[in-house]
């Protein structure tokens, strides 16, 4: 004779555990297929039936790339590669602020200053550059400032919340030791907490360098200066040879980019 | 007397040459005033704009979410259908990719292909992406769902990839030794080993989309970037104010949402 609750196969799940996860997943493919019907109400069914067509035509006029355009886009791949550093600069200068003020143990006011500091950073964080230079063009015109402040804007987010993790988790045994001297809240920071920060900071840094490199590449599609300028204006008049020629340098300097902020970041830590 | 100096200084750590030194920070010196010269900022406009960038000032403080509301719900409405499902169907496609491309458990051949198509999906950014799928598919959210899908396989496969090679060997051979086949192996032994970490991600991953919703608005992929864009095209900063307010809000929902889920699924 056999026990009731015993049986021949292996199961995972409980009945009733199985049950949940089932419902789980059933709620899950409903909810998407709801959201497929709303999103596609007002799609033209025709456009995506001719998309293969239309995608051999685009790829036809594509190939081959204009090489004879290159020397033009000399100029606009400084100004991109000057944005994304300056940008990431006004970046550094406004986050270090932030960072200390956010981290729970360097922060002078835990109750008004540090969620004051994490708004900033939860604000940047969610607000693309592209959004942010897009306001800034049309507060301050087009050209490379507004691009540099955009890309600044949006690294302020970034590299403050990594920072101010990493001024988190630093050792309290040398802070202590410094304390212990008699040293004063400055003296504290720099000679306890900033020397352990610095690697994480500057890996941090060079990462967001790297970031932003891509996305200032694509900055002048909103009128902030570039690459993404002649992109613009390719795309404009359908210069698709002129617009493969682009692409193919943006990918070149990321390429490029990223591996020297490999480099940098196997260095420094 | 000691001969021992009074004041200690920290020494350079990475570049110890002084010549170094000198010659890295001349050189950022004058990159830095050529890179400034070339920013060229033209005063007259930045003094005109400045009224106009303390109006938006004024927008943000005092959003205005009842003028455009229809806009603003329907693009709102756009972004998180959008979002969803390019997140569903960009899972559904990069797990068998992912499983292609980690090198322990897929052949050569199937190993390279599953690469390379990440890396394709890696190297170009959402917004050129969608660049050309409105040109392909045409203005609207479908465009922005297939820009969406398209980069979370990138994102995805790479690190549920990494992820199967970094499993616990032991377990794989244990399943094989049972005589289990190839599925069952990746049933019984790797599933359970990434299945924490893939669902963490995709809720990662949902967070970046509706991020990322927003922005492929601007050249033409729907949701809610069309609407801010428009907004701001008009000069209603009021109205840019409150959509700005709102994409801040979500994006605080879904990460904390997100990140509460991961806690309470892990």
């Amino acid at each position: 004779m056999t026990d009731a609750s015993h049986r021949d196969t292996w199961r995972r799940h409980t009945q009733r555990q199985g049950l949940t996860i089932w419902l789980a997943w059933l709620g899950l493919v409903a909810l998407t297929v709801w959201c497929w019907q709303i999103m596609t109400r007002d799609t033209i069914w025709f456009f995506v039936t001719d998309a293969p067509t239309q995608a051999a035509d685009i790829g036809s006029r594509m190939w081959p790339p204009r090489l004879s355009y290159l020397p033009e886009l000399l100029w606009p791949l400084w100004d991109t590669l000057n944005m994304a550093t300056l940008g990431t600069m006004l970046g550094i200068l406004m986050a270090v602020p932030v960072a200390f003020l956010a981290a729970r143990n360097t922060t002078p006011s835990a109750l008004v200053l540090r969620p004051a500091a994490l708004f900033v950073i939860v604000a940047s964080r969610s607000i693309n550059s592209l959004i942010w230079a897009l306001l800034l063009v049309a507060i301050m015109g087009p050209g490379l400032l507004a691009g540099v402040i955009a890309i600044g804007l949006r690294s302020v987010g970034f590299i403050g919340k990594l920072l101010y993790e990493a001024i988190e988790e630093v050792d309290s045994v040398p802070v202590e030791a410094v304390i212990a001297t008699g040293a004063g809240r400055a003296q504290v920071l720099d000679y306890a907490i900033v020397p352990q920060v610095l690697p994480a900071f500057w890996g941090i840094s060079v990462f967001r360098w790297d970031i932003n490199i891509r996305e200032s590449a694509i900055l002048g599609l909103v009128g902030a200066g570039g690459l993404g300028l002649k992109l613009q204006s390719s795309l404009n008049v359908l210069a698709w040879p002129q617009v493969t020629m682009i692409l193919l340098v943006i990918l070149a300097t990321v390429v490029v980019s990223e591996w020297v902020s490999a480099r940098v970041r196997k260095a420094i830590i | 007397m000691n001969g021992y100096p009074a004041t200690w200084k920290r020494p350079p750590q990475i570049f110890t040459h002084r010549g170094w030194r000198i010659g890295l920070q001349t050189g950022f010196a004058v990159w830095l005033v050529l890179a400034l010269a070339t920013l060229d900022p033209n005063w007259a406009r930045i003094v005109e704009g400045w009224e106009r960038g303390l109006r938006f000032a004024g927008g943000f403080l005092q959003p205005d979410f009842t003028s455009r509301w229809s806009d603003i719900s329907k693009g709102l409405v756009e972004s998180l259908t959008m979002t969803l499902t390019s997140t569903v169907a960009g899972i559904v496609i990069s797990v068998p990719i992912g499983v292609g491309a980690a090198r322990n458990i897929a052949p050569r051949a199937v190993y390279l292909v599953c690469r390379s198509i990440i890396a394709l999906s890696r190297a170009l950014q959402e917004i050129i992406i969608a660049i050309f799928f409105v040109a392909m598919f045409g203005f609207g959210p479908f465009a922005g769902f297939l820009t969406l899908s398209f980069a979370t396989i990138g994102f995805l496969s790479k690190l549920l990839a990494e992820d199967i090679e970094d499993i616990d060997e032991a377990q794989a051979e244990a399943i094989r030794a049972t005589g289990a086949s190839w599925l069952q192996m990746i049933n019984y032994a790797i599933q359970p080993q990434v299945m924490p970490r893939l669902i963490g991600l995709s809720l990662y991953r949902l967070d970046i989309n509706f991020r990322e919703s927003a922005v492929i608005g601007i050249v033409g992929a729907g949701g809610i970037g069309a609407t801010l864009n428009t907004a701001i095209d008009r000069y209603e900063y009021d109205s840019a104010g409150a959509i700005l307010l709102l994409i801040i809000a979500l994006v605080m929902v879904t990460e904390y949402g997100s990140s509460y889920l991961r806690k309470f699924l892990q």
